[in-house]
């Protein structure tokens, strides 16, 4: 049986009838076209699937789209919702060369902004520790880490 | 690869899941965070006919702590929220450390602390602190709510004492001892975030110099969390000097019971063992210290 469920993704909505057995990931890129969320390992090990739900990162692979109603899910396309203008975290992982395939990056990213959300001025040693669930399989890890402690410096304080 | 097709349904109490379990009987599969249960269907290890999420029921998932009444822990609690609680990092940092070194951040903001204990993993890293502080179960089934320890809980790799339609609602852990302290110590393959290989947990309580009480419970090595009795009876009326806690360490690694498998060599878990038992017996003698 289907399920009707309303998802608020970006600040949008969408209402929408899914099976249970359905993730937030196949939703999010098969009925909406949001393929900036990908797909890598199904398991939680990668966080190339990883979206923020209610501001806290989750593997979109793990999580079932049925348990999102009502929820708050945020994905790289609400990272620049304008199209036009980057967030200050894509600004400083093009500028860094944090970026090589480009397949870690939108998790990276959201795992960056989670980080920075709740932390502004990070450590080496945190940023590390936050980006742990996210695997760059071209082994870029110093760039980005580089991009993270930068886009700290360019987020302006939330108050 | 996909999920294979399953019912889903969003119970909003505890006794309308326990009802529902009954009603669809075989097949239906409780699930809390789904960092276990979904990977398991993906992996075609399960093929549940109905899944039982229990993240709407309201109020399942409150932490409460102190040092009077202890330690409430409910069962949609996330790990995130367990590892990252004041009062939990205060009275019980041996809960918190294990919560903290369970899995990703991810799995931490999805993952519960009772879905780790009823996954019933061998390599579970939030059961042998709780088994060393001596945890108890709040269980609800269609006879009403029952309480039993966490110690004996486990009955093998993926299997609890849990009757298919009882559903854990909360764990609970005493108020720590006067001038007791805990530690949890693991390692894994690639940092501390893979699946762990070795574990050890252990709570300490003293009596001026003494050891007055001291429990030490191993995962990774053994087909359920191991206690290791012999050890904690070299500690317990003695002066925990280092030399008696790596000899202590050295017996706890006699009483483990490992296997080779992909992320460690027997072998190497027994040495290891050794070693983190040591390492967290003195850490966990240093905080005790320290409360006075």
């Amino acid at each position: 049986m289907k399920h009707e469920i309303t998802l608020h993704v970006n600040g949008d909505e969408y209402p929408i009838a899914v099976d249970p057995w359905r993730t937030l990931n196949e939703v999010l890129r098969e009925d909406l076209n949001l393929t900036g969320t990908k797909f890598g390992c199904g398991s939680g090990d990668c966080g190339a699937c990883t979206v923020l739900v209610e501001g806290r990162s989750v593997n979109s692979c793990l999580t079932l789209a049925v348990e999102m109603d009502g929820r708050e899910i945020t994905t790289v396309e609400g990272l620049a919702p304008s199209g036009e203008r980057l967030h200050p975290i894509q600004e400083a992982f093009v500028e860094r060369g944090a970026i090589q395939c480009g397949f870690c990056t939108p998790g990276m990213e959201l795992s960056a902004l989670h980080l920075l959300e709740k932390n502004p001025k990070p450590t080496e040693a945190e940023i590390r520790s936050a980006i742990s669930g996210n695997l760059c399989r071209c082994t870029g890890y110093n760039k980005i880490v580089e991009a993270v402690a930068d886009a700290a410096g360019r987020m302006k304080p939330k108050k | 690869m996909t999920l294979s097709k399953f019912d889903y349904y969003g119970p909003k109490t505890v006794a309308e899941a326990v009802g529902l379990l009954g009603e669809i009987g075989e097949g239906a599969k409780v699930m809390a965070g789904g960092t276990d249960v979904l990977v398991r269907i993906r992996h075609r290890m399960l093929k549940p006919r109905a899944v039982v999420g229990l993240k709407r029921i309201e109020g399942l998932n409150g932490i409460s702590c102190g040092p009077k009444r202890g330690l409430s822990v409910g069962a949609t609690a996330l790990l995130a929220d367990v590892a990252a609680h004041r009062g939990i990092r205060r009275l019980y940092p041996g809960i918190a450390e294990a919560a903290l070194g369970t899995a990703n951040v991810q799995v931490r903001n999805m993952a519960t602390l009772a879905g780790n204990l009823c996954n019933a993993s061998p390599a579970a890293d939030n059961a042998p602190t709780l088994l060393a502080l001596n945890a108890e179960l709040t269980i609800q089934g269609p006879g009403g709510e029952r309480k039993r320890p966490l110690e004996g809980f486990f009955k093998g790799p993926g299997v609890t004492d849990l009757a298919p339609e009882e559903v854990v609602t909360a764990i609970f852990v005493p108020p720590p001892a006067e001038r007791s302290g805990t530690a949890y110590l693991h390692l894994s393959a690639r940092g501390k975030h893979d699946c762990t290989a070795v574990g050890v947990g252990v709570m300490l309580a003293m009596a001026g110099r003494k050891c007055r009480d001291a429990r030490i419970f191993i995962s990774a090595c053994g087909p359920t969390p191991l206690r290791a009795p012999q050890a904690e009876q070299m500690l317990i009326g003695q002066v925990p000097t280092d030399k008696r806690m790596a000899e202590a360490g050295v017996r706890a690694s006699g009483e483990a019971l490992p296997i080779c498998d992909i992320r460690a060599s027997a072998d190497y878990r027994c040495r290891v063992l050794g070693v983190l038992t040591r390492r967290a017996l003195q850490a966990a003698r240093d905080r005790a210290a320290k409360k006075g």
